[in-house]
Protein backbone atom coordinates (compact mmCIF):
# COMPACT_ATOMS: atom_id res chain seq x y z
CA UNK A 1 0.00 0.00 0.00
CA UNK A 2 1.01 3.55 -0.83
CA UNK A 3 0.45 4.51 2.80
CA UNK A 4 3.06 2.12 4.09
CA UNK A 5 5.77 3.21 1.65
CA UNK A 6 5.12 6.89 2.31
CA UNK A 7 5.34 6.39 6.06
CA UNK A 8 8.56 4.39 5.95
CA UNK A 9 10.09 7.23 3.97
CA UNK A 10 9.88 9.42 7.06
CA UNK A 11 13.47 9.66 8.23
CA UNK A 12 14.46 8.80 11.75
CA UNK A 13 13.87 5.50 13.49
CA UNK A 14 10.49 5.40 15.23
CA UNK A 15 12.26 3.79 18.18
CA UNK A 16 13.88 7.18 18.86
CA UNK A 17 10.48 8.52 19.76
CA UNK A 18 10.45 6.17 22.74
CA UNK A 19 13.83 7.17 24.04
CA UNK A 20 15.50 10.21 25.46
CA UNK A 21 18.65 11.71 24.01
CA UNK A 22 21.36 9.82 25.87
CA UNK A 23 20.06 6.28 25.35
CA UNK A 24 22.59 3.41 25.25
CA UNK A 25 22.90 1.03 22.30
CA UNK A 26 21.18 -1.73 24.27
CA UNK A 27 18.25 0.53 25.05
CA UNK A 28 18.00 1.46 21.37
CA UNK A 29 18.04 -2.19 20.33
CA UNK A 30 15.36 -3.01 22.90
CA UNK A 31 13.20 -0.15 21.70
CA UNK A 32 13.63 -1.20 18.07
CA UNK A 33 12.56 -4.71 18.94
CA UNK A 34 9.57 -3.33 20.80
CA UNK A 35 8.26 -1.24 17.88
CA UNK A 36 9.34 -3.81 15.33
CA UNK A 37 11.60 -1.51 13.32
CA UNK A 38 14.50 -4.01 13.61
CA UNK A 39 12.69 -6.46 11.38
CA UNK A 40 13.14 -6.52 7.62
CA UNK A 41 10.79 -4.22 5.71
CA UNK A 42 8.77 -7.00 4.05
CA UNK A 43 7.98 -8.50 7.48
CA UNK A 44 6.90 -5.08 8.74
CA UNK A 45 4.70 -4.77 5.69
CA UNK A 46 3.02 -8.16 5.99
CA UNK A 47 2.26 -7.66 9.67
CA UNK A 48 0.93 -4.18 8.82
CA UNK A 49 -1.51 -5.61 6.26
CA UNK A 50 -2.49 -8.50 8.52
CA UNK A 51 -3.29 -6.18 11.39
CA UNK A 52 -5.17 -3.81 9.14
CA UNK A 53 -7.46 -6.55 7.93
CA UNK A 54 -8.38 -7.27 11.55
CA UNK A 55 -8.96 -3.51 12.05
CA UNK A 56 -6.14 -3.64 14.61
CA UNK A 57 -4.41 -0.33 14.16
CA UNK A 58 -1.89 -1.03 16.90
CA UNK A 59 -0.89 1.11 19.84
CA UNK A 60 0.69 4.54 19.79
CA UNK A 61 4.50 4.58 20.16
CA UNK A 62 4.29 7.64 22.34
CA UNK A 63 1.20 7.39 24.55
CA UNK A 64 0.87 3.56 24.42
CA UNK A 65 -2.88 4.03 23.94
CA UNK A 66 -4.82 1.98 21.39
CA UNK A 67 -4.83 3.90 18.10
CA UNK A 68 -8.43 2.99 17.36
CA UNK A 69 -9.61 4.30 20.77
CA UNK A 70 -7.73 7.53 20.27
CA UNK A 71 -9.24 7.94 16.80
CA UNK A 72 -12.69 7.30 18.25
CA UNK A 73 -12.17 10.05 20.82
CA UNK A 74 -10.95 12.49 18.20
CA UNK A 75 -13.78 11.62 15.84
CA UNK A 76 -16.29 12.83 18.39
CA UNK A 77 -14.90 16.30 17.70
CA UNK A 78 -14.07 16.14 14.00
CA UNK A 79 -17.22 14.42 12.74
CA UNK A 80 -19.74 16.84 14.28
CA UNK A 81 -17.51 19.73 13.25
CA UNK A 82 -17.35 18.60 9.62
CA UNK A 83 -21.05 17.88 9.35
CA UNK A 84 -22.11 21.11 11.06
CA UNK A 85 -19.81 23.04 8.74
CA UNK A 86 -21.20 21.13 5.80
CA UNK A 87 -24.75 21.95 6.90
CA UNK A 88 -23.96 25.66 7.15
CA UNK A 89 -22.36 25.49 3.70
CA UNK A 90 -25.44 23.85 2.19
CA UNK A 91 -27.82 26.32 3.85
CA UNK A 92 -25.75 29.17 2.42
CA UNK A 93 -24.83 27.81 -0.99
CA UNK A 94 -28.09 26.38 -2.28
CA UNK A 95 -30.47 29.33 -1.77
CA UNK A 96 -27.85 31.95 -2.59
CA UNK A 97 -26.51 30.02 -5.58
CA UNK A 98 -29.97 29.61 -7.09
CA UNK A 99 -30.82 33.22 -6.31
CA UNK A 100 -27.64 34.56 -7.91
CA UNK A 101 -28.34 32.54 -11.06
CA UNK A 102 -32.04 33.40 -11.33
CA UNK A 103 -31.46 37.05 -10.53
CA UNK A 104 -28.11 37.46 -12.27
CA UNK A 105 -29.51 40.54 -14.03
CA UNK A 106 -30.01 42.28 -10.68
CA UNK A 107 -27.15 43.87 -8.75
CA UNK A 108 -27.42 41.46 -5.83
CA UNK A 109 -27.23 38.47 -8.16
CA UNK A 110 -23.86 39.58 -9.46
CA UNK A 111 -22.77 40.71 -6.01
CA UNK A 112 -23.32 37.22 -4.61
CA UNK A 113 -21.26 35.60 -7.34
CA UNK A 114 -18.44 38.13 -6.91
CA UNK A 115 -18.33 37.49 -3.17
CA UNK A 116 -18.27 33.75 -3.81
CA UNK A 117 -15.11 34.23 -5.87
CA UNK A 118 -13.46 35.02 -2.56
CA UNK A 119 -14.18 31.46 -1.46
CA UNK A 120 -11.27 29.94 -3.34
CA UNK A 121 -8.91 32.82 -2.55
CA UNK A 122 -9.36 33.04 1.22
CA UNK A 123 -7.34 30.74 3.46
CA UNK A 124 -9.72 29.07 5.87
CA UNK A 125 -7.57 29.83 8.93
CA UNK A 126 -7.70 33.54 8.23
CA UNK A 127 -11.50 33.47 8.14
CA UNK A 128 -11.29 31.69 11.49
CA UNK A 129 -9.02 34.35 12.96
CA UNK A 130 -11.29 37.12 11.67
CA UNK A 131 -14.38 35.47 13.16
CA UNK A 132 -12.59 35.08 16.49
CA UNK A 133 -11.62 38.74 16.38
CA UNK A 134 -15.20 39.76 15.70
CA UNK A 135 -17.27 37.39 17.83
CA UNK A 136 -14.95 36.49 20.69
CA UNK A 137 -12.91 39.63 21.17
CA UNK A 138 -15.06 42.53 20.06
CA UNK A 139 -18.55 41.17 20.75
CA UNK A 140 -17.60 38.58 23.40
CA UNK A 141 -20.44 36.31 22.32
CA UNK A 142 -18.57 33.05 21.83
CA UNK A 143 -15.41 31.35 23.09
CA UNK A 144 -12.32 31.79 20.89
CA UNK A 145 -11.53 28.09 20.98
CA UNK A 146 -10.98 25.00 23.05
CA UNK A 147 -13.11 22.01 23.87
CA UNK A 148 -14.21 20.76 27.30
CA UNK A 149 -12.11 17.91 28.69
CA UNK A 150 -15.24 15.85 29.33
CA UNK A 151 -16.16 16.19 25.67
CA UNK A 152 -19.85 15.98 24.87
CA UNK A 153 -20.56 15.11 28.51
CA UNK A 154 -20.40 18.86 28.98
CA UNK A 155 -22.88 19.48 26.20
CA UNK A 156 -23.46 23.23 26.49
CA UNK A 157 -19.78 24.11 26.48
CA UNK A 158 -18.97 21.62 23.74
CA UNK A 159 -21.78 22.93 21.54
CA UNK A 160 -20.85 26.60 21.93
CA UNK A 161 -17.24 25.68 21.20
CA UNK A 162 -18.39 24.20 17.89
CA UNK A 163 -20.28 27.26 16.62
CA UNK A 164 -17.40 29.42 15.39
CA UNK A 165 -15.33 26.59 13.84
CA UNK A 166 -18.40 25.20 12.06
CA UNK A 167 -19.30 28.68 10.84
CA UNK A 168 -15.76 29.15 9.52
CA UNK A 169 -15.84 25.90 7.58
CA UNK A 170 -19.36 26.61 6.38
CA UNK A 171 -18.54 30.08 5.07
CA UNK A 172 -15.51 29.01 3.08
CA UNK A 173 -16.98 25.77 1.80
CA UNK A 174 -20.30 27.50 1.12
CA UNK A 175 -18.62 30.14 -1.04
CA UNK A 176 -16.95 27.58 -3.27
CA UNK A 177 -20.06 25.38 -3.42
CA UNK A 178 -22.12 28.40 -4.36
CA UNK A 179 -20.26 28.76 -7.64
CA UNK A 180 -21.18 25.21 -8.62
CA UNK A 181 -24.82 25.65 -7.58
CA UNK A 182 -24.92 28.83 -9.63
CA UNK A 183 -23.37 27.16 -12.67
CA UNK A 184 -25.77 24.20 -12.41
CA UNK A 185 -28.76 26.54 -12.06
CA UNK A 186 -27.65 28.56 -15.08
CA UNK A 187 -27.49 25.32 -17.08
CA UNK A 188 -31.02 24.46 -15.99
CA UNK A 189 -32.30 27.95 -16.85
CA UNK A 190 -30.76 27.59 -20.28
CA UNK A 191 -32.38 24.21 -20.94
CA UNK A 192 -35.06 23.30 -23.42
CA UNK A 193 -37.08 21.28 -20.93
CA UNK A 194 -37.55 24.31 -18.70
CA UNK A 195 -38.77 26.37 -21.63
CA UNK A 196 -41.14 23.57 -22.60
CA UNK A 197 -42.48 23.35 -19.05
CA UNK A 198 -43.05 27.10 -19.03
CA UNK A 199 -44.76 26.92 -22.42
CA UNK A 200 -47.05 24.19 -21.07
CA UNK A 201 -48.22 26.61 -18.43
CA UNK A 202 -46.11 25.90 -15.32
CA UNK A 203 -45.21 28.94 -13.32
CA UNK A 204 -41.49 29.74 -13.15
CA UNK A 205 -40.95 28.52 -9.54
CA UNK A 206 -42.99 25.40 -10.24
CA UNK A 207 -41.01 24.52 -13.37
CA UNK A 208 -37.75 25.15 -11.54
CA UNK A 209 -38.73 22.89 -8.64
CA UNK A 210 -40.26 20.08 -10.67
CA UNK A 211 -37.70 19.88 -13.46
CA UNK A 212 -34.72 21.93 -12.44
CA UNK A 213 -34.01 20.47 -9.03
CA UNK A 214 -33.27 16.92 -10.14
CA UNK A 215 -31.23 17.96 -13.14
CA UNK A 216 -29.28 20.59 -11.29
CA UNK A 217 -28.57 18.35 -8.32
CA UNK A 218 -26.52 15.71 -10.16
CA UNK A 219 -23.36 17.72 -10.91
CA UNK A 220 -23.62 19.51 -7.57
CA UNK A 221 -23.67 16.23 -5.63
CA UNK A 222 -20.40 15.02 -7.10
CA UNK A 223 -18.81 18.31 -6.02
CA UNK A 224 -20.46 17.96 -2.61
CA UNK A 225 -18.75 14.61 -2.13
CA UNK A 226 -15.34 16.01 -2.97
CA UNK A 227 -15.86 19.07 -0.77
CA UNK A 228 -17.05 17.00 2.18
CA UNK A 229 -14.03 14.71 1.92
CA UNK A 230 -11.58 17.58 1.66
CA UNK A 231 -13.21 19.42 4.55
CA UNK A 232 -12.93 16.35 6.70
CA UNK A 233 -9.26 15.97 5.86
CA UNK A 234 -8.64 19.70 5.89
CA UNK A 235 -10.03 20.07 9.41
CA UNK A 236 -6.44 20.05 10.66
CA UNK A 237 -6.07 23.79 10.07
CA UNK A 238 -9.40 24.73 11.65
CA UNK A 239 -8.67 22.55 14.66
CA UNK A 240 -5.42 24.43 15.09
CA UNK A 241 -7.11 27.85 14.89
CA UNK A 242 -9.65 26.94 17.56
CA UNK A 243 -7.39 24.51 19.45
CA UNK A 244 -9.84 21.62 19.12
CA UNK A 245 -8.66 18.08 19.96
CA UNK A 246 -9.78 16.52 16.68
CA UNK A 247 -8.43 14.05 14.16
CA UNK A 248 -6.41 16.71 12.37
CA UNK A 249 -4.50 17.80 15.44
CA UNK A 250 -3.88 14.13 16.23
CA UNK A 251 -2.29 13.72 12.78
CA UNK A 252 -0.22 16.88 13.13
CA UNK A 253 1.09 15.80 16.54
CA UNK A 254 1.75 12.27 15.33
CA UNK A 255 3.74 13.55 12.35
CA UNK A 256 5.82 15.75 14.61
CA UNK A 257 6.48 12.89 17.03
CA UNK A 258 7.02 10.29 14.26
CA UNK A 259 4.32 8.23 15.90
CA UNK A 260 3.80 5.87 12.94
CA UNK A 261 0.86 3.86 14.28
CA UNK A 262 -1.09 7.06 14.89
CA UNK A 263 -0.21 8.55 11.49
CA UNK A 264 -1.12 5.28 9.79
CA UNK A 265 -4.33 4.94 11.74
CA UNK A 266 -5.56 8.45 10.96
CA UNK A 267 -4.67 8.15 7.28
CA UNK A 268 -6.28 4.72 7.04
CA UNK A 269 -9.55 5.87 8.60
CA UNK A 270 -9.50 9.05 6.50
CA UNK A 271 -8.98 7.10 3.28
CA UNK A 272 -11.83 4.80 4.26
CA UNK A 273 -14.11 7.78 4.90
CA UNK A 274 -13.12 9.50 1.66
CA UNK A 275 -13.95 6.33 -0.28
CA UNK A 276 -17.24 5.95 1.60
CA UNK A 277 -18.24 9.55 0.88
CA UNK A 278 -17.40 9.10 -2.81
CA UNK A 279 -19.44 5.91 -2.87
CA UNK A 280 -22.39 7.61 -1.15
CA UNK A 281 -22.25 10.49 -3.65
CA UNK A 282 -22.30 7.98 -6.51
CA UNK A 283 -25.35 6.23 -5.10
CA UNK A 284 -27.15 9.51 -4.46
CA UNK A 285 -26.55 10.54 -8.06
CA UNK A 286 -27.98 7.28 -9.36
CA UNK A 287 -31.05 7.63 -7.17
CA UNK A 288 -31.69 11.10 -8.51
CA UNK A 289 -30.88 10.51 -12.16
CA UNK A 290 -32.23 7.23 -13.55
CA UNK A 291 -30.09 7.64 -16.66
CA UNK A 292 -26.95 7.07 -14.60
CA UNK A 293 -28.15 3.72 -13.29
CA UNK A 294 -27.46 2.00 -16.57
CA UNK A 295 -23.97 3.39 -16.87
CA UNK A 296 -21.18 1.30 -15.48
CA UNK A 297 -19.03 4.21 -14.56
CA UNK A 298 -20.00 7.79 -13.82
CA UNK A 299 -17.66 10.24 -15.41
CA UNK A 300 -17.31 13.37 -13.33
CA UNK B 1 -35.78 36.01 -23.23
CA UNK B 2 -34.32 33.58 -20.73
CA UNK B 3 -32.42 34.92 -17.75
CA UNK B 4 -29.26 33.25 -19.03
CA UNK B 5 -29.44 35.33 -22.18
CA UNK B 6 -29.58 38.46 -20.07
CA UNK B 7 -26.46 37.49 -18.14
CA UNK B 8 -24.49 36.95 -21.31
CA UNK B 9 -24.91 40.54 -22.43
CA UNK B 10 -22.78 42.53 -19.96
CA UNK B 11 -20.09 39.84 -19.93
CA UNK B 12 -18.63 40.93 -23.23
CA UNK B 13 -16.74 43.68 -21.51
CA UNK B 14 -15.50 41.39 -18.75
CA UNK B 15 -12.44 39.57 -20.11
CA UNK B 16 -10.11 42.51 -20.52
CA UNK B 17 -11.28 44.07 -17.25
CA UNK B 18 -10.73 40.84 -15.31
CA UNK B 19 -7.37 40.26 -16.95
CA UNK B 20 -6.28 43.80 -16.12
CA UNK B 21 -7.40 43.54 -12.52
CA UNK B 22 -5.40 40.34 -12.21
CA UNK B 23 -2.33 41.87 -13.83
CA UNK B 24 -2.49 44.90 -11.52
CA UNK B 25 -2.87 42.83 -8.33
CA UNK B 26 -0.15 40.32 -9.21
CA UNK B 27 2.07 43.07 -10.61
CA UNK B 28 1.82 44.94 -7.33
CA UNK B 29 3.08 41.92 -5.43
CA UNK B 30 5.86 41.34 -7.96
CA UNK B 31 6.98 44.97 -7.59
CA UNK B 32 6.89 44.78 -3.79
CA UNK B 33 8.70 41.45 -3.88
CA UNK B 34 11.44 42.83 -6.13
CA UNK B 35 11.68 46.00 -4.05
CA UNK B 36 12.17 43.89 -0.92
CA UNK B 37 15.35 42.51 -2.48
CA UNK B 38 17.01 45.92 -2.63
CA UNK B 39 15.21 48.01 -0.03
CA UNK B 40 13.24 47.40 3.15
CA UNK B 41 11.88 50.01 5.56
CA UNK B 42 13.64 48.34 8.51
CA UNK B 43 15.97 45.47 9.28
CA UNK B 44 13.55 42.49 9.49
CA UNK B 45 15.30 41.04 12.55
CA UNK B 46 15.75 44.29 14.43
CA UNK B 47 13.47 45.73 17.09
CA UNK B 48 12.46 48.76 15.11
CA UNK B 49 9.94 50.10 17.60
CA UNK B 50 7.92 49.33 20.71
CA UNK B 51 5.97 46.10 21.04
CA UNK B 52 2.63 45.80 19.27
CA UNK B 53 2.51 49.43 18.24
CA UNK B 54 -0.46 50.54 16.17
CA UNK B 55 -0.04 52.04 12.72
CA UNK B 56 1.93 55.29 12.62
CA UNK B 57 3.98 57.31 10.15
CA UNK B 58 7.07 55.38 11.24
CA UNK B 59 5.42 51.96 11.10
CA UNK B 60 2.60 51.99 8.57
CA UNK B 61 1.02 48.74 9.76
CA UNK B 62 2.48 48.79 13.26
CA UNK B 63 4.89 46.36 14.90
CA UNK B 64 4.68 42.75 16.08
CA UNK B 65 5.09 41.36 19.60
CA UNK B 66 8.87 41.61 19.36
CA UNK B 67 8.74 45.19 18.09
CA UNK B 68 9.65 44.26 14.52
CA UNK B 69 8.19 46.35 11.71
CA UNK B 70 5.20 44.51 10.17
CA UNK B 71 5.37 46.22 6.78
CA UNK B 72 8.93 44.96 6.37
CA UNK B 73 7.77 41.42 7.05
CA UNK B 74 4.77 41.71 4.75
CA UNK B 75 7.07 42.87 1.94
CA UNK B 76 9.35 39.88 2.48
CA UNK B 77 6.18 37.78 2.58
CA UNK B 78 5.31 38.94 -0.95
CA UNK B 79 8.69 37.76 -2.17
CA UNK B 80 8.37 34.41 -0.35
CA UNK B 81 4.84 33.85 -1.67
CA UNK B 82 5.95 34.49 -5.26
CA UNK B 83 8.93 32.16 -4.88
CA UNK B 84 6.69 29.48 -3.38
CA UNK B 85 4.08 29.85 -6.09
CA UNK B 86 6.58 29.84 -8.96
CA UNK B 87 8.69 27.06 -7.47
CA UNK B 88 5.77 24.79 -6.65
CA UNK B 89 4.12 25.31 -10.02
CA UNK B 90 7.45 24.73 -11.83
CA UNK B 91 8.01 21.44 -9.97
CA UNK B 92 4.36 20.44 -10.29
CA UNK B 93 4.42 21.24 -14.02
CA UNK B 94 7.66 19.41 -14.75
CA UNK B 95 6.61 16.29 -12.82
CA UNK B 96 2.96 16.42 -13.79
CA UNK B 97 3.37 17.03 -17.52
CA UNK B 98 5.98 14.24 -17.75
CA UNK B 99 3.80 11.79 -15.85
CA UNK B 100 0.68 12.80 -17.75
CA UNK B 101 2.37 12.37 -21.13
CA UNK B 102 3.80 9.02 -20.02
CA UNK B 103 0.34 7.85 -19.03
CA UNK B 104 -1.16 9.06 -22.29
CA UNK B 105 1.44 7.13 -24.29
CA UNK B 106 1.65 4.09 -22.03
CA UNK B 107 0.10 0.71 -22.60
CA UNK B 108 -3.47 0.23 -21.42
CA UNK B 109 -2.77 -1.33 -18.05
CA UNK B 110 0.00 1.11 -17.11
CA UNK B 111 -2.24 4.00 -18.11
CA UNK B 112 -5.10 2.60 -16.03
CA UNK B 113 -2.81 2.09 -13.03
CA UNK B 114 -1.42 5.62 -13.29
CA UNK B 115 -4.89 7.13 -13.72
CA UNK B 116 -6.21 5.27 -10.68
CA UNK B 117 -3.23 6.35 -8.55
CA UNK B 118 -3.72 9.95 -9.61
CA UNK B 119 -7.42 9.81 -8.77
CA UNK B 120 -6.62 8.58 -5.26
CA UNK B 121 -3.93 11.22 -4.77
CA UNK B 122 -6.28 13.96 -5.90
CA UNK B 123 -8.92 12.85 -3.38
CA UNK B 124 -6.52 13.99 -0.67
CA UNK B 125 -6.17 17.72 -0.19
CA UNK B 126 -2.94 19.31 -1.41
CA UNK B 127 -2.23 20.43 2.14
CA UNK B 128 -2.36 16.92 3.59
CA UNK B 129 0.03 15.48 1.00
CA UNK B 130 2.36 18.45 1.50
CA UNK B 131 2.26 17.88 5.28
CA UNK B 132 3.43 14.29 4.83
CA UNK B 133 6.18 15.25 2.39
CA UNK B 134 7.42 18.00 4.68
CA UNK B 135 7.44 15.54 7.57
CA UNK B 136 9.47 13.14 5.43
CA UNK B 137 12.07 15.77 4.60
CA UNK B 138 12.91 16.19 8.29
CA UNK B 139 13.99 19.83 8.17
CA UNK B 140 11.34 22.46 7.69
CA UNK B 141 12.64 25.11 5.35
CA UNK B 142 11.32 27.03 2.38
CA UNK B 143 12.52 24.46 -0.13
CA UNK B 144 10.98 21.48 1.60
CA UNK B 145 7.64 23.30 1.52
CA UNK B 146 8.04 24.19 -2.16
CA UNK B 147 9.03 20.65 -3.13
CA UNK B 148 6.18 19.22 -1.06
CA UNK B 149 3.63 21.49 -2.71
CA UNK B 150 5.12 20.81 -6.14
CA UNK B 151 4.72 17.08 -5.62
CA UNK B 152 1.18 17.51 -4.33
CA UNK B 153 0.21 19.71 -7.30
CA UNK B 154 1.82 17.39 -9.84
CA UNK B 155 -1.03 14.88 -9.45
CA UNK B 156 -3.54 17.48 -10.62
CA UNK B 157 -1.32 18.55 -13.52
CA UNK B 158 -0.66 14.94 -14.51
CA UNK B 159 -4.35 14.09 -14.68
CA UNK B 160 -5.14 17.16 -16.76
CA UNK B 161 -2.16 16.56 -19.08
CA UNK B 162 -3.18 12.94 -19.58
CA UNK B 163 -6.74 13.86 -20.55
CA UNK B 164 -5.67 16.70 -22.84
CA UNK B 165 -2.90 14.69 -24.51
CA UNK B 166 -5.21 11.74 -25.14
CA UNK B 167 -7.66 14.08 -26.81
CA UNK B 168 -4.93 15.33 -29.16
CA UNK B 169 -3.44 11.87 -29.79
CA UNK B 170 -6.50 10.64 -31.68
CA UNK B 171 -6.39 13.57 -34.11
CA UNK B 172 -5.73 12.88 -37.77
CA UNK B 173 -2.71 15.16 -37.90
CA UNK B 174 -0.95 12.97 -35.34
CA UNK B 175 -1.53 9.92 -37.52
CA UNK B 176 -0.32 11.95 -40.48
CA UNK B 177 2.80 12.97 -38.63
CA UNK B 178 3.44 9.35 -37.62
CA UNK B 179 3.05 8.11 -41.20
CA UNK B 180 5.39 10.75 -42.48
CA UNK B 181 8.03 9.41 -40.12
CA UNK B 182 8.09 11.84 -37.18
CA UNK B 183 9.43 10.37 -33.94
CA UNK B 184 7.28 10.49 -30.81
CA UNK B 185 9.48 13.10 -29.05
CA UNK B 186 9.14 15.32 -32.10
CA UNK B 187 5.38 14.86 -32.13
CA UNK B 188 5.18 15.77 -28.46
CA UNK B 189 7.24 18.90 -29.01
CA UNK B 190 5.60 20.07 -32.24
CA UNK B 191 2.00 18.89 -31.97
CA UNK B 192 1.00 17.92 -28.46
CA UNK B 193 2.58 20.49 -26.17
CA UNK B 194 1.56 23.55 -28.23
CA UNK B 195 -1.99 22.22 -28.38
CA UNK B 196 -2.44 21.55 -24.70
CA UNK B 197 -0.39 24.50 -23.51
CA UNK B 198 -3.15 27.15 -23.34
CA UNK B 199 -5.36 25.04 -21.06
CA UNK B 200 -2.38 23.96 -18.99
CA UNK B 201 -1.12 27.50 -18.47
CA UNK B 202 -4.51 28.63 -17.16
CA UNK B 203 -4.42 25.70 -14.78
CA UNK B 204 -0.89 26.66 -13.68
CA UNK B 205 -2.14 30.11 -12.73
CA UNK B 206 -4.91 28.58 -10.61
CA UNK B 207 -2.37 26.26 -8.98
CA UNK B 208 -0.12 29.18 -8.20
CA UNK B 209 -2.92 30.55 -6.03
CA UNK B 210 -3.49 27.13 -4.46
CA UNK B 211 0.21 26.78 -3.69
CA UNK B 212 0.45 30.18 -2.03
CA UNK B 213 -2.55 29.45 0.21
CA UNK B 214 -1.33 25.93 0.99
CA UNK B 215 2.13 27.22 1.94
CA UNK B 216 0.54 29.80 4.21
CA UNK B 217 -1.44 26.99 5.84
CA UNK B 218 1.71 24.88 6.24
CA UNK B 219 3.49 27.83 7.82
CA UNK B 220 0.50 28.49 10.00
CA UNK B 221 0.70 24.89 11.25
CA UNK B 222 4.40 25.39 11.98
CA UNK B 223 5.58 23.21 9.08
CA UNK B 224 6.79 26.03 6.84
CA UNK B 225 9.91 28.11 6.58
CA UNK B 226 11.30 29.47 9.85
CA UNK B 227 12.02 33.20 10.19
CA UNK B 228 13.82 35.22 8.66
CA UNK B 229 12.13 33.68 5.61
CA UNK B 230 8.79 33.90 7.38
CA UNK B 231 5.77 33.75 5.12
CA UNK B 232 2.42 35.41 5.69
CA UNK B 233 1.12 32.21 7.28
CA UNK B 234 3.78 32.36 9.97
CA UNK B 235 3.10 36.04 10.64
CA UNK B 236 -0.59 35.20 11.01
CA UNK B 237 0.17 32.39 13.43
CA UNK B 238 2.24 34.72 15.61
CA UNK B 239 -0.30 37.51 15.35
CA UNK B 240 -3.18 35.24 16.39
CA UNK B 241 -1.87 35.22 19.95
CA UNK B 242 -1.88 39.00 20.15
CA UNK B 243 -5.09 39.60 18.24
CA UNK B 244 -6.65 41.07 21.40
CA UNK B 245 -4.30 44.01 21.51
CA UNK B 246 -3.16 44.32 17.89
CA UNK B 247 -5.88 43.09 15.51
CA UNK B 248 -4.24 44.76 12.51
CA UNK B 249 -1.32 42.36 12.77
CA UNK B 250 -3.69 39.49 12.02
CA UNK B 251 -5.68 41.35 9.38
CA UNK B 252 -2.93 42.84 7.20
CA UNK B 253 -1.07 39.59 6.30
CA UNK B 254 -4.40 37.94 5.46
CA UNK B 255 -5.31 40.83 3.15
CA UNK B 256 -1.93 40.53 1.44
CA UNK B 257 -2.47 36.80 0.96
CA UNK B 258 -6.02 37.19 -0.33
CA UNK B 259 -5.10 40.00 -2.73
CA UNK B 260 -2.39 37.85 -4.32
CA UNK B 261 -4.66 34.78 -4.51
CA UNK B 262 -7.51 36.77 -6.04
CA UNK B 263 -5.09 38.46 -8.42
CA UNK B 264 -3.82 35.13 -9.69
CA UNK B 265 -7.34 33.73 -10.04
CA UNK B 266 -8.48 36.80 -11.96
CA UNK B 267 -5.41 36.44 -14.16
CA UNK B 268 -6.33 32.80 -14.83
CA UNK B 269 -9.96 33.73 -15.59
CA UNK B 270 -8.90 36.54 -17.85
CA UNK B 271 -6.40 34.34 -19.67
CA UNK B 272 -8.97 31.59 -20.14
CA UNK B 273 -11.51 34.02 -21.55
CA UNK B 274 -8.94 35.47 -23.91
CA UNK B 275 -7.71 32.08 -25.08
CA UNK B 276 -11.08 30.39 -25.27
CA UNK B 277 -13.81 32.76 -26.48
CA UNK B 278 -16.53 30.11 -26.13
CA UNK B 279 -16.33 30.40 -22.36
CA UNK B 280 -17.02 34.10 -22.37
CA UNK B 281 -20.76 33.60 -22.17
CA UNK B 282 -20.55 32.77 -18.50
Amino acid sequence: MVLFVLLRLLPGDPANALLGVGATDQQIAAARAQVGSDQPLYLQFTSFIANLSRLDLGTSFVSRALVLDEIGNRMSVTLPLTFLGFLVALLLAIPLGVLSAVRSDKWYGSAISVVSQLGIAIPVFWVGILLVTLFSINLRWLPSGGFPLRGWGNFGEAATGMILPALTIGLVMGASLLRYVRAATLDVLDSDYLRTARALGSSFPEALLRHGLRNGAVPVISILGIELASTFLGAVVIERVFSLPGLGSMLLLAIQQRDYPNVQGVLFISTLLVLLIGFAADIAQRLIDPRLRNKLRVEA
Amino acid sequence: MTPAAITAAPDHCRPSLILWAGIVLVGLHVLVGLLSLVWLPYDPTAMAGGRLEGPSLLHWIGTDRLGRDLLTHLMIGSRIALIVGLGAVAIGAALGVTLGLLAAFASKWLDDALAATLDILIAFPTLLIAMLVVAASDTANLWSAIIALGIALSAIVARLTRILAKRVLVMDYITAARTSGSSWPKIVAIHILPNIWPTLSVNFALQFGLAVIAEASLSYLGLGAPPPNASWGRILQEAQGTVYTAPLGAIAPGLALVSLAIGVNLLADGLRDTIDPTRRAR
